[in-house]
């Protein structure tokens, strides 16, 4: 039998239901980089302030989350979160509640995410020197400016070379998702072996779907990147 | 002349007076819903207690606990050992070695760990008559063998990658003056630019080790009863949330002590480098 037939789109092949995994793989990515992105950039801040209640807020939370292992956070979130949903809505009405999974993936791997961002961030926060945001200070622009037009644009510019590996990294921990039956990529590859018994060939595919998404994003990446540090290559050419 | 001593006196106690702004308030507010998921936490734990099922599933955990640590171990020595080729096939002038060493690398960090253990661990099954007349059945039979396999093949990708940064942040001269002696390069490598690298890859390394430790629950998918595999047995018989309570627990101290140790090892091993304290 043909190998490649089995990935023909439509009733015969299995093309369509790996392309709509892929989709579900892609956007639960794309859905936890924001969420991840703010919350590692308020970890950052808080671990840089200097307050002693935000610092140790901020390195518990830390901590915690880069220690667990992945699939062990998103069973903790996706049970943990389920039963506390239930308590809370068991309180309003008898209805039972069902936990959103794409959700409660979003949110852990989300967690995850932003305890390593907020690493990368905090050392990009440490390397902007500290007469920077004096001298805006002293110039008088306000907190806001300073940090539009002076912090942020050096920061983004350490940070992105660490963030971009986090991007990688969070690419390929979707997968563990499929362990609590979402219909990511990888679980569509497994409903597609059990159903063909061709496990080599599939996997090989979904091997090579990831690393296609990881081809795509670092051309995307090293195009921000350039952007990013585009004020340094014009200013060393001169 | 007045010789008596003058009394001392006690210095002025210093006040410190930290204000109660939004940035304190919220740190507050953070670290009291803290306490208060781990209130519910060890009360859960403390209300949840049971003799019999801490009897049954604590020491099914413990076991799963060693062969986590032995899942770990192996693979990172076995991935070390296989490093050092790949890394100097990467590094050499040969185009094909090193494009050989360059898929390698690129495809076992590009790809997630579970689809790897899933191509093996299943295609292996594919190729069943072959791998008989090999004598190689008996070990792609077992899962985990095959968790063992494919996390050694997977970190051996990652630390060749730590190890030919390390080896070409040695500087040049370093090469070049060991010709000048006449060291012929066999030497060169192990007794001046290994030493030398491996120090810039003690820190990756260490954090390679914790991400294995992680990574190494996934081999619970493929039923290998390690730490996580035996927490989700006991989970799905008990429906007791306390037993990922318990697993959490065991990998941070795995984590948080591996942590430790690896900071003395840093300072042992470079006390050559550093300053002594005034």
């Amino acid at each position: 039998m043909d190998l490649f037939s089995q990935l023909a789109w439509g009733s015969t092949g299995w093309g369509d239901e790996l392309a709509a995994g892929a989709v579900v793989t892609v956007s639960l990515a794309l859905a936890t980089l924001p969420f991840g992105l703010v919350l590692g950039f308020l970890l950052a801040l808080a671990r840089n302030s200097e307050v002693p209640e935000l610092q140790h807020a901020g390195n518990v939370f830390t901590t915690i989350f880069r220690g667990l292992p992945e699939l062990l956070t998103i069973l903790i979130i996706y049970i943990g979160l389920d039963i506390m949903i239930a308590e809370v809505v068991s309180l309003v009405s008898d209805e039972r509640w069902e936990l959103n999974k794409f959700f409660a993936g979003m949110i852990a791997l989300g967690i995850v995410f932003a305890s390593f961002a907020s690493e990368t961030l905090l050392g990009a926060m440490k390397a902007i020197p500290q007469g920077q945001p004096e001298a805006s200070r002293a110039l008088g622009m306000s907190n806001f400016n300073t940090w539009r037009t002076v912090i942020m644009p050096q920061l983004i510019r350490y940070a992105l070379p660490g963030l971009s590996n986090l991007w990688l990294v969070l690419l390929k921990e979707t997968s563990l998702i499929s362990v609590i039956a979402l219909p990511d990529l990888l679980r569509m590859t497994n409903i597609a072996v059990g159903a063909t018994k061709e496990p080599f060939f599939f996997y090989s595919v979904a091997c090579l779907t990831y690393l296609a998404f990881a081809l795509i994003s670092s051309i995307a990446l090293g195009a921000i990147e350039r952007w990013a540090n585009k004020g340094e290559m014009e200013r060393g050419m001169a | 002349m007045n010789t008596t001593p003058i009394a001392a006196r006690t210095p002025p106690k210093i006040v410190i007076k930290r204000p109660w702004n939004w940035q304190r308030i919220t740190g507050l507010a953070v670290l009291a819903v803290y306490a208060l998921l781990g209130y519910f936490m060890v009360r859960m734990v403390i209300v949840g207690y049971d003799p019999e099922f801490f009897g049954k599933y604590l020491p099914r955990m413990f076991h799963g606990l060693w062969i986590t640590v032995k899942l770990v171990v192996v693979s990172i020595v076995l991935g070390a050992l296989l490093a050092f080729p790949i890394a100097l096939a990467r590094n050499s002038r040969s185009r094909v070695l090193s494009g050989f060493a360059f898929c390698y690398i690129y495809f076992f960090r590009g790809t997630p760990l579970l689809a790897q253990v899933y191509l093996i661990y299943y295609g292996a099954g594919q190729f069943r008559p072959f791998l008989v007349e090999w004598g190689l059945w008996g070990i792609f039979r077992d899962a985990y063998f095959c968790a063992l396999f494919t996390f050694t093949l997977n970190t051996a990708a990652y630390q060749a990658e730590i190890l030919r940064g390390a080896i070409s942040s040695v500087a040049n001269g370093q090469w070049e003056a060991a010709k000048a002696l006449g060291l012929r390069p066999t030497v060169t490598y192990v007794k001046i630019i290994l030493p030398q690298a491996l120090i810039t890859a003690l820190r990756p390394l260490g954090n390679e080790i914790i991400f294995m430790i992680k990574g190494s629950a996934i081999a619970s998918i493929i039923t290998v009863f390690d730490l996580m595999g035996e927490t989700r047995l006991a989970f799905s018989r008990s429906f007791d949330f306390q037993v990922y309570l318990w697993a959490a627990c065991m990998y941070l101290a795995m984590v948080e002590a591996l942590r430790r140790v690896w900071d003395r090892l840093e300072k042992r091993l470079t006390r050559h480098l550093q300053r002594i304290a005034d």
